[in-house]
């Protein structure tokens, strides 16, 4: 049976860290830096049972070409969607370096068999999808069926081949820090190459005293193996605001080489025009109307 | 100054493989200092007036981060000592006195409220006066001064449930002569329970640190509270000396120095004058291998470079569990990479300017002691401002129990590092020191922070966090960390005689 320590983790210490990290005061030059590092990091995502072609088109469109008045945006990092539209959104963003990043095992509560969620990962895979953001089943983690989750996680890796895997805990199923810091320390033994929060399904989604918990349990994992595992906070990020604090906490926790998207991605589908908003003030002094960014 | 400094100690190099520096770095956030305003000179605050020294003498103060005057303060002498200790008792004898409780409740409640009014004008003030960050006198100082005030001012009318089955009177005249690290709190500690309890009286604030007190004393007038129960003098030792001494002071409240202290208590000796006094400190830190450890080393940060070290219960000794040292070590060093030092003002700013060139030389001289003891230091990498004085955030490794540097206040950011094997190891190391001001435990372990809490011989002891301070929780030290408590209900017991 895998052993995987309880780390303890002072709830009020961890939130009072995030609070003081909050009182950082980002201006000028570092803001439109910071913004535009979030766009970059962004998997625009439509995760909903009416997803529809239209909608995944729209929704590639405004991954390419954000806003059109702004020239020199970054793209965004993937599109995410659910596995039977990663073909559609494949075909979209050919060319275009923008990843297809694609949710999979019976997402969001990951109530199948297992060879049917490996199936859905092969078929997301097979379809094209560049990335799989995979759910651990939080039922066994909760009654302590470790060995099962770590196994799961190792057969969804083995599925994905050459796509890169994302671990989603939900962490709003898992109600204790302890808790999300043993899925943390669980999921990234058995292979995965991101850690991400939420499905956006279940409240509270991301938290930041969540991410930073992560973000210490990566830590802990680059300086056990060297290896540099990356973060996706998804779910209830809606303000350029909050992306810039994301970023905060991971600059002063794991620094430099985390802030790019290889290893730091924002699942969000409304935080774009936000911080595109505030980009434009950045720009010119002024807030545009909502009217003027796209809604898809 | 710090280029010396450069030279003379190697920093270890960084062995940590993560990178806090380029790629996203904070653009300058400076607080505005538009809507302060310094005067060109200060002068006595006697009897609800502003008033001459009767030398005529004036010494000035600098903003330690930039090495600049920034203003003059009036040189109080005997003569000034004796007029403002008159218009002490000429109040307290007078309408003081005679107010009714809850009345004198009023006039607190009024100055917390003003206080708060003008938080963001106190905070500047108090961070260009003294160089601590701005962060931290708009979060931390000011906040608590105000919050002292309500405290003490809802006493006022309630003494007689502080002190059942007594009656609790005013000593009388009070002289308060505070130090110059958290200059407008240790005001507040001072004056609020003092003026709660119906005593009046004259304080001294330190001399590199008077702005903010004078302010406050610009309050005092706007507040309308009858002249003479405040009464503010600026000066040095001398001036304090004077106090001290004086004959128709009543009782004396001081915070400084153990050495300081001793001299005070020598001159007291003898008298029929209250005290208490609120000392130096080398408090430790316990980290056990079952505590949480990446909360306890923000703990740690807390503890040693809150105010640049500058705090008389700092954490200055971490004395952590053998088998998680070098863990606890390197997250240290990571974590102090990320620390920002340089302008108090700056919103962005950690760790501030060492508050004068005097207490700069100091911290100097104990690092180059630390050296000849032989221990391993260990700076940030960050850049320093090229005036003022800064010293970078300081790790001693390498350093015993008989090192000077781990048994004197430095009162600076310079954490030593020791370990344990034991429990009872960690104890005795924590205890061995003449202070016991305050002591912190961090373990995930409840039944072991009461065990071993018990045994630590200080006066506070924190439980998986450090520096939290709150009117209501007494503050105090054992040992040669001082007599009397401040704060809380035990606060109230400094300022009546009871009947």
């Amino acid at each position: 049976m895998i052993d995987i320590p309880t780390i303890p983790i002072d709830q009020v210490a961890v939130e009072e860290r995030v609070k003081r990290l909050n009182s950082r005061s980002i201006k000028k030059g570092s803001k439109v830096q910071a913004l535009k590092m979030a766009l970059s990091m962004m998997d625009l995502t439509t995760l909903e049972g009416k997803d529809s072609k239209g909608k995944v088109i729209q929704l590639c469109n405004k991954a390419k070409q954000p806003h059109a008045q702004i020239p020199d945006l970054p793209k965004v990092a993937a599109v995410c969607v659910y596995p039977t539209m990663v073909g559609i959104a494949k075909k979209e963003l050919q060319g275009s370096g923008i990843h297809v990043a694609s949710v999979a095992t019976a997402f969001p509560s990951g109530m199948a068999p297992l060879s049917v969620r490996i199936a859905d990962t092969k078929f997301a895979v097979e379809e094209g999808a560049d990335e799989v953001d995979m759910v651990i089943s939080r039922g066994a983690f909760l009654s302590g069926e470790y060995q099962q989750v770590f196994d799961e996680i190792a057969a969804i890796k083995e599925a994905c081949g050459e796509a890169h895997l994302k671990v989603i805990l939900e962490t709003g199923e898992l109600h204790t820090y302890e808790n999300v810091r043993k899925a943390s320390d669980l999921a990234m033994d058995a292979g995965a190459d991101f850690i991400k929060t939420s499905t956006g399904k279940i409240s509270p989604a991301a938290t930041q005293p969540v991410t930073l918990v992560m973000l210490e349990a990566i830590r802990d994992y680059f300086y056990k193996t060297g290896k540099m595992i990356g973060m996706k906070p998804a779910g209830g990020i809606r303000t350029a605001k909050q992306a810039i604090q994301y970023l905060i906490l991971v600059k002063e926790t794991l620094g430099a080489d985390w802030l790019n998207n290889q290893y730091f991605r924002f699942g969000a589908s409304s935080l774009a025009n936000d911080v595109l908003r505030q980009i434009v003030k950045q720009e010119t002094g002024l807030y545009q109307s909502g009217d003027y960014f796209s809604l898809d | 100054m710090s280029e010396t400094t450069e030279t003379t100690y190697k920093p270890t190099s960084p062995n940590s493989k993560l990178d806090f520096a380029s790629v996203w770095e904070y653009d300058p956030a400076p607080e505005s200092t538009d809507h302060v305003e310094v005067k060109e000179k200060y002068e006595l605050f006697i009897d609800g007036k502003f008033v001459k020294p009767s030398k005529g003498r004036y010494f000035s103060t600098t903003n330690p981060a930039t090495g600049k005057k920034l203003t003059e303060f009036a040189e109080a002498t005997q003569k000034d000592i004796d007029k403002a200790v008159k218009s002490a008792r000429k109040a307290f004898e007078g309408e003081w006195s005679e107010l009714a409780p809850k009345t004198r409740g009023k006039y607190l409640f009024r100055i917390a409220r003003m206080l708060q009014e003008r938080a963001r004008e106190f905070a500047v003030l108090e961070s260009m006066d003294g160089g601590k960050p701005i962060r931290e006198s708009r979060d931390v100082d000011i906040p608590l001064v105000a919050a002292h005030f309500f405290y003490y001012a809802g006493w006022a009318d309630k003494l007689e449930y502080a002190f059942p089955g007594k009656t609790p009177e005013p000593i009388g005249v009070c002289g308060q002569i505070i130090p110059w690290n958290f200059p407008l709190l240790m005001l507040a500690w001072k004056i609020a329970p003092a003026l709660a309890c119906g005593n009046t009286v004259v304080l001294k604030p330190a001399e590199t640190t008077s702005l903010t007190a004078m302010k406050f004393a610009e309050l005092v007038k706007d507040a309308g509270v009858p002249d003479g129960v405040i009464n503010i003098v600026t000066g040095a030792g001398q001036t304090g000396a004077e106090i001290v001494n004086h004959k128709d002071i009543d009782k004396i409240a001081f915070t400084g120095s153990t050495r300081v202290g001793k001299i005070i208590q020598q001159s007291l000796a003898g008298t029929d004058k209250r005290y208490s006094l609120e000392l130096g400190g080398k408090g430790a830190m316990i980290i056990f291998e079952d505590a949480p450890i990446d909360q306890a080393v923000e703990g740690i940060i807390n503890a040693i470079f809150f105010n640049q070290g500058h705090v008389c219960c700092a954490g200055s000794r971490l004395i952590v569990q053998e088998s998680v040292a070098d863990k606890v070590v390197q997250k240290l060093k990571d974590r102090m990479q990320t620390l920002v030092v340089g302008d108090p003002l700056d919103k962005n700013t950690d760790v501030g300017a060492i508050n004068s060139e005097n207490q700069f030389n100091t911290v100097n001289k104990y690092l180059e002691i630390g050296i000849n003891e032989g221990a391993d230091i260990y700076q940030c990498d960050c850049e320093l401002p090229a005036d003022g004085y800064f010293i970078r955030p300081t790790l001693l490794t390498n350093v015993s129990q008989s090192n000077r540097v781990v048994q004197e206040e430095i009162f600076g950011p310079v954490l030593t590092i020791q370990t344990f094997r034991t429990a009872d190891e960690a104890i005795t190391k924590a205890n061995n020191t003449p202070y016991g001001l305050a002591n912190g435990v961090w373990t995930d372990k409840g039944s072991k922070i009461f065990k071993i809490g018990s045994k630590l011989r200080s006066g506070v002891v924190w439980a998986n966090t450090y520096n939290k301070f709150d009117p209501t929780s007494p503050f105090g030290g054992y040992k040669e960390s001082g007599v009397g408590r401040e704060g809380g209900l035990q606060g109230l017991s400094a300022y009546v005689n009871l009947k």
